[in-house]
């Protein structure tokens, strides 16, 4: 923080209320547990379990948004790419060489495809957002083009392998029994590879040149390119990294919760929506706290309120969210205000 | 008319109707995502209306216009304070949360729905969506929609030339509520059943897409949005998925090659009786590109 770039520099009074706010949901749900005991506990870590899943694709949203200005609508589907190649190659019997780690492999190869996918959503959407037409809504033209690859990406899973949910055999199943708590395995693995991925990204947008160029985008595209920065070069980058993100929570889903569908994305991409808003957008953490938030509220309001009751608590919780702090729990003013 | 056909061109023109309440907000430059909550609440408050309350239709659809108009003119308050994407967002919550309530409510018959007693025939919906069409020409040509246009294009500057853009943005959200209530209110009455499922975040999407597709710049922009959405599916009988991959494809598209929609200014200069008279068209056709 000795002053790089202004966007790494935080006043004091911002600093301290993201603080306020993370140390009063600890306290609620310290309340919580010494209330509702070892129930309350043990839906608090499930919670932080879903929790993880939905911080990584909400970084994958974040990161365009924070970068591009971009809601990228292809997210969900490719997040569901993931699960559904991967169990169509097991399924097919094409891995059947790999033996004991075909799981692991069709994993590996389910996200390299929908990296390679999204890379093909960048060629054909943001390409274009640099087409001006001097008009309020023309934002909206990588948005709606993201709402077509949606369609396009979903509705080809659905000829190739079906509609129907399928189940994704993991051989192992590990559950940790922790002070009476049951933590499953493959979601300990998950949270830390999310919270790998997490420290590898803050470090890379950091300290790296490529990082820089990000940030320098992410600030003025026009005066990056001005600067020297390589913009059609950089961009592929965050379409990578979005595919990377996105493919490996989906991997993680699929090993967590062992069923894959042509429309597991549709509930986790609306979440992880809701979780970037919440966490503010274009924040890496703020994609972090509210993916862990959201996984809280909605195991919380299930056990408190019913089933039913997660979308009209969540969402509501969000749009207050909108209404009253615009950039977010955590997040910080200055992003999303009419870049590019 | 055969019972196939009657089908279709009653969903074109509740289609119709619901594109040009999204249609009245995007002209003057807000992008709605949530135009499924306003005609949830429409559908549900006609339904209501009829089968708890026992009110004929004359009563029930303005019932439920005017209230979605209340809703659309209370929301407009909290949701013009955003911008760009939080405002896709903000609307987009506020449909979630007005499904997630009507799923829940037991006032509402929950995930259940409600039959809805009176019938409203095809006749009744074309008069409506014929209706609204001219409504909605006639304001792209007054001063309200000059005003609509000019902060569409460029809201600084339209508030330098002393349009109130408040007032215009929060009139639009109110006419966008009785619109969209209004089509959800016919939706009603003609399928005769309402539930929560069918309001989704996919419904908001694709009438947000009849919009964009058509092209924002004029009144005609919806009418052949919803057309080419609502007739290219029936005309393209290729079988389920593959109907939704080419529909993609048309997207993507159409945003490349056309991002401001197939109807634009220039287009309706360009192909008006009038300027075929005056051979003028260069002229015509630059000064409304601008």
């Amino acid at each position: 923080m000795s002053g790089t770039a202004a966007t790494l520099k935080k006043p004091q009074a911002a600093l301290s209320r993201p603080v306020l706010i993370g140390a009063a949901i600890v306290a609620a749900l310290a309340v919580a547990v010494a209330i509702g005991g070892k129930v309350i506990a043990q839906q608090i870590v499930s919670g932080l379990m879903l929790g993880a899943i939905y911080m990584t694709v909400a970084m994958a949203f974040t990161l365009t948004i924070g970068v591009l200005n971009f809601l990228n609508f292809t997210i969900p589907t490719l997040f569901m790419l993931t699960g559904m190649v991967a169990w169509g190659l097991v399924h097919r019997g094409f891995l059947s060489f790999a033996g004991g780690w075909a799981w692991l492999l069709a994993l590996v190869i389910g996200v390299a495809v929908t990296v390679v996918a999204s890379l093909i959503v960048e060629r054909f959407t943001f390409r274009y957002l640099k087409t001006k037409h001097g008009d309020a809504t023309e934002h909206a033209i990588p948005l709606v083009s993201s709402l077509g690859f949606l369609l396009i990406f979903e509705h080809l899973v659905l000829i190739a392998m079906g509609s129907e949910a399928q189940r994704f055999q993991i051989p192992f199943k590990a559950d940790i029994h922790f002070f009476g708590l049951v933590l499953g395995g493959a979601q300990l693995l998950s949270l830390a590879l999310a919270v790998a991925i997490v420290a590898v990204l803050t470090y890379v947008l950091k300290h790296t040149r490529m990082g820089r160029a990000l940030r320098t985008i992410a600030e003025s595209p026009d005066t990056a390119s001005l600067l020297g920065v390589d913009v059609t070069r950089i961009v592929p980058v965050v379409f990578v990294l979005t595919g990377l993100l996105a493919g490996v929570a989906g991997a993680l889903f699929t090993i967590n919760y062992g069923d894959v569908s042509p429309f597991m994305g549709d509930h986790v991409g609306t979440k992880a929506i809701a979780a970037m808003v919440l966490g503010g957008l274009g924040s890496i953490w703020g994609a972090i706290a509210g993916g862990l938030l959201v996984g809280l509220t909605e195991t919380l309001s299930i056990h408190y309120f019913g089933g039913d009751s997660v979308q009209m608590v969540v969402w509501g919780l969000l749009l207050a969210v909108i209404i009253l702090r615009p950039q977010g729990l955590f997040g910080t003013a200055s992003i999303g205000k009419g870049k590019m | 008319m055969s019972g196939y056909m009657a089908g279709i061109v009653a969903i074109l023109c509740i289609n119709l109707i619901f594109a040009y309440a999204i249609f009245v907000t995007a002209a003057a430059g807000q992008l709605n995502l949530g135009g499924a909550g306003f005609q949830a609440i429409g559908a549900y408050a006609a339904a209501y209306a009829s089968s708890v309350l026992m009110q004929p239709v004359w009563i029930t659809i303005p019932a439920a216009m005017a209230i979605t108009a209340l809703v659309g003119f209370l929301i407009s308050f909290p949701v013009l304070r955003t911008r760009g994407v939080y405002m896709v967002l903000a609307t987009f919550a506020f449909a979630e949360v007005v499904a997630g309530f009507l799923l829940r409510s037991t006032t509402f018959g929950g995930a259940i729905g409600m039959v809805v007693p009176d019938h409203v025939g095809v006749p009744v919906l074309i008069a409506c969506a014929v209706g609204v069409t001219l409504l909605v020409f006639y304001l792209m040509a007054t001063r309200v929609g000059l005003a609509m246009r000019a902060i569409h294009d460029d809201e600084p500057v339209s508030t330098i030339m002393g349009v109130n853009v408040r007032a215009v943005q929060v009139a639009t959200f109110t006419l966008a509520g009785a619109l969209a209530g209004l089509s959800g209110a016919l939706y009603a009455h003609h399928f005769s059943f309402v539930e929560a499922q069918y309001f989704n975040a996919l419904l908001s999407i694709y009438v947000l897409l009849f919009v964009l597709i058509g092209g924002t710049q004029t009144a005609w922009g919806p009418l052949v949005g919803s057309l080419f959405f609502t007739l290219i599916p029936e005309l393209l009988r290729v079988g389920g998925s593959w109907r939704y991959v080419v529909f993609g494809v048309a997207i993507v598209l159409m945003m490349a090659i056309r991002p401001e929609g197939i109807v634009t200014r220039q287009l309706v200069a360009r192909l008006s009786p009038r300027n075929w008279l005056t051979r003028r068209k260069t002229v015509l056709g630059e000064r409304h590109a601008g």
